[in-house]
């Protein structure tokens, strides 16, 4: 752990942590064709409840059970996760059912619900802001942390970055090795097909709303119990729901390009307050702290305008056909649209 | 209208207005306070005195400039999210006119507002030819230059605009009093110019979007884009020409919000009121008449809420929650009403569908 480099990236690791976790939630429930677009507001109001939950659940341990603070922050950061999972279901239900149910329009209620989730946490939370809570410290995993170099980077993390990497293989795995995977797809793709054999479309997207939710809902708890441990006003998270939903945009919907793209995010991050501490280097804080934003406006260009698929036609012919496997970057065909029995 | 229709309308707006009242009322007594206090302290500090009710038209001034432009952008079909943006951009080229231009009052103030209004408008366009020309979302377009907004005011105080006495970063240096808008009286700080600029924005919005080829043209393409170009509307155009001028409307907010409010550019100048547009406008249904309505029952509400903080310190993220749980019944409510009308006055429908053998 003496390497700087090697600290460099695990903590960029670390900080890309709740991000991961998001944009695979969010990717869960674009794969099934709806869009959750409350994640900034869903992220903030599940890292409230969170937080709030699992200093609750610390305080009743130590009173009632006899436990030490220390001894009592694993089990009630568990219990605040699940907390915080349940508000981002719920969340992610309401968008299914106004959207499912009611017919109303997904990017309409999703951003009611981004400002009404912030404003909530805000009111709800004020008196927990500032407070020390129940936080998880890292523990290496048993010999996987041995190996040198990954092992320091990728295996001496808290639980929560652990979670992420499950999650990421999970998700692929449900994707692309499963019959509820294939089914998920197709709801998202060609709902009336999907239909035709016998899925019920709307009752899987419902399903894997919530699903979605709850994993976002556990990113909102990533960050108060764990990166950024506690809950601050104004939510310090605030802005990273929205680098998420580009995230998932960026990564083609693939499970294994958005963890991509989001250590990429954090990496750029952790570049930019490194040049701002380097000696010598005189550059306006704030036009670094604009770096991710302006990033986020030219990967969405390059991915959407058609600017790769020029470029990938200068290339030789053999490399073009797997580049453009891996750099493919179409939605699926149903996103945001409403399925109805004829 | 007949009187029955009036009345199921009339009701049909109440009953969210109900409902997000009693969740509100509920959220109140759960934070230790009783509801009916917090709704008097809430009146009494929008309209305890004529100082107090100006500070409610000083919400309402901007609110309503940027919500009418929003109702350009959305009868297009666009989700202009970076409306915010372009209030804050607005507020920048304004200060730069204030801050640097030696001119005498009138005209200094003339262009003042015009700067405003080429910085919003250009901050729109740009969301619109990302998303027409490129193919970038409007709303992450949208998201990304609100912050690179905001971004670009913190750069401007602690950079180039610094207060000569250095140690404030809070905002750039007060404007000199000929940049300041001229007011009612010195009880009632209204400016009564922005008051005539309003209404007339009003106007006109409203009579171009009914009347004009240019509607037509936001119409066609909010319903149905592809069909619209087929049939010859240049929705491309259509696209980025409502950006600039919903960006213009929003750049007005914007001076306003730096040259009336603060006197002065302050990081986070347009205090979330883009997005209180974007509230407004869903409620009001690409409705332009409906705005002025809506807008000030949500500038009653803003102006209140400091009074509610000082008496009953109940945090002022209330208000938020009161408007985003208004906007939220009104949108449920309004698909829960749809979809009992459609069931009740089609029953054939549901019996006839044959795939309800396949589940």
């Amino acid at each position: 752990m003496s390497d700087p480099l090697i600290s460099t990236l695990a903590g960029i690791v670390t900080n890309a942590t709740p991000l991961v976790i998001a944009a695979m939630g969010e990717t869960i429930t674009e794969r099934a064709g709806i869009v959750n677009l409350s994640l900034d507001g869903s992220i903030v109001l599940s890292a409230m409840s969170g937080f709030v939950v699992a200093y609750s659940a610390q305080q009743i341990l130590i009173t009632s059970a006899g436990m030490t603070a220390p001894e009592a922050a694993g089990l009630s950061v568990i219990i605040g996760a699940i907390g915080a999972m349940v508000v981002g279901a719920l969340v992610a239900l309401l968008i299914a059912f106004s959207s499912i149910s009611l017919r109303q329009d997904q990017v309409a209620v999703g951003f009611v619900l981004t400002l009404l989730g912030t404003d909530l946490a805000v009111f709800l939370g004020t008196n927990y802001a500032r407070i020390p809570g129940p936080q998880i410290l890292p523990t290496d995993l048993p010999l996987l942390a041995n190996i040198p170099v990954i092992g320091e980077i990728f295996f001496q993390q808290s639980g929560f970055a652990y979670v992420s990497y499950l999650l990421v293989f999970g998700t692929w795995w449900l994707f692309f090795r499963t019959r509820q995977g294939l089914s998920l797809r197709a709801v998202g793709e060609r709902p009336e097909a999907a239909f035709a054999r016998g899925i019920p479309v709307n009752r899987l997207r419902y399903l894997y709303t919530a699903l979605g939710g709850a994993v976002v809902g556990l990113a909102g708890a990533a960050y108060s119990l764990n990166v950024r441990a506690g809950w601050t006003v104004p939510p310090a998270m605030g802005g990273d729901g929205w680098i998420a939903l580009a995230i998932v945009i960026f990564g083609g919907w693939h499970p294994f390009r958005v963890l991509i793209g989001a250590y990429l995010f954090a990496g750029l991050r952790s570049l930019a307050s490194v040049i701002q501490r380097t000696p010598g280097i005189e550059i306006n804080i704030t036009l670094l702290n604009a770096a991710p934003w302006v990033l986020m406006i030219i990967t969405l260009l390059l991915v959407s305008s058609g600017a790769l698929e020029r470029l990938l036609q200068v290339l030789p012919r053999p490399l073009q056909k797997p580049l453009r496997g891996i750099l493919r970057s179409d939605p699926p065909a149903a996103l945001g649209t409403r399925f109805e029995r004829k | 209208m007949n009187p029955q229709r009036l009345m199921t309308r009339f009701g049909k707006a109440l009953i969210p207005v109900a409902i997000s009242l009693l969740v509100t009322a509920l959220l109140v007594s759960l934070a230790g306070v009783n509801p009916l206090n917090a709704a008097t302290e809430l009146l009494r500090g929008s309209f305890r005195d004529l100082g107090a009710f100006a500070n409610v038209v000083n919400f309402w001034i901007p609110l309503t400039f940027a919500s009418i432009g929003l109702i350009i952008t959305f009868t297009a079909g666009l989700w202009n999210i970076g409306v915010d943006g372009q209030i804050t951009i607005g507020a920048i080229f304004a200060s730069a006119v204030a801050l640097s231009w030696d001119l005498p009052a009138p005209l200094l103030i003339a262009a003042q507002i015009v700067a405003a209004m080429v910085g919003g408008g250009l901050w729109g366009a740009l969301v619109g030819i990302l998303k027409a020309r490129l193919g970038v979302n409007e709303i992450f377009g949208g998201v990304a230059l609100n912050q690179i907004a905001n971004l670009a005011t913190l750069y401007m105080i602690t950079g180039p605009w610094q207060p000569p006495e250095g140690g404030s970063v809070r905002s750039s240096p007060p404007f000199p009093p000929e940049a300041l808008l001229p007011r009612l009286s010195d009880d009632f700080r209204i400016s009564p110019l922005m008051l005539i600029g309003v209404v007339v924005a009003l106007i006109v919005v409203y009579l171009a979007l009914r009347g004009t080829r240019w509607g037509l043209q936001l119409k066609a393409t909010g319903k149905n884009p592809r069909s619209a170009l087929l049939m010859g509307v240049p929705t491309n155009r259509t696209v980025i020409t409502a950006f600039i001028v919903c960006g213009m409307l929003a750049g007005v907010a914007g001076a306003f919000r730096a040259l009336v409010v603060f006197q002065s550019l302050r990081p986070l100048v347009s205090g979330g009121i883009g997005f209180l547009a974007i509230l407004v406008a869903l409620l009001a249904e690409n409705r332009v008449l409906l705005v002025p309505f809506i807008t000030f029952v949500f500038s009653a509400l803003l102006g209140g809420s400091a009074q509610l903080k000082v008496a009953l310190r109940l945090d002022v993220a209330l208000v938020g929650v009161v408007q985003g749980i208004l906007v939220l019944t009104a949108l449920l409510f309004k698909g829960a009403s749809e979809r009992f009308q459609a069931t009740s006055s089609q029953p054939s429908r549901t019996a006839t569908r044959p795939e309800v053998a396949h589940e």
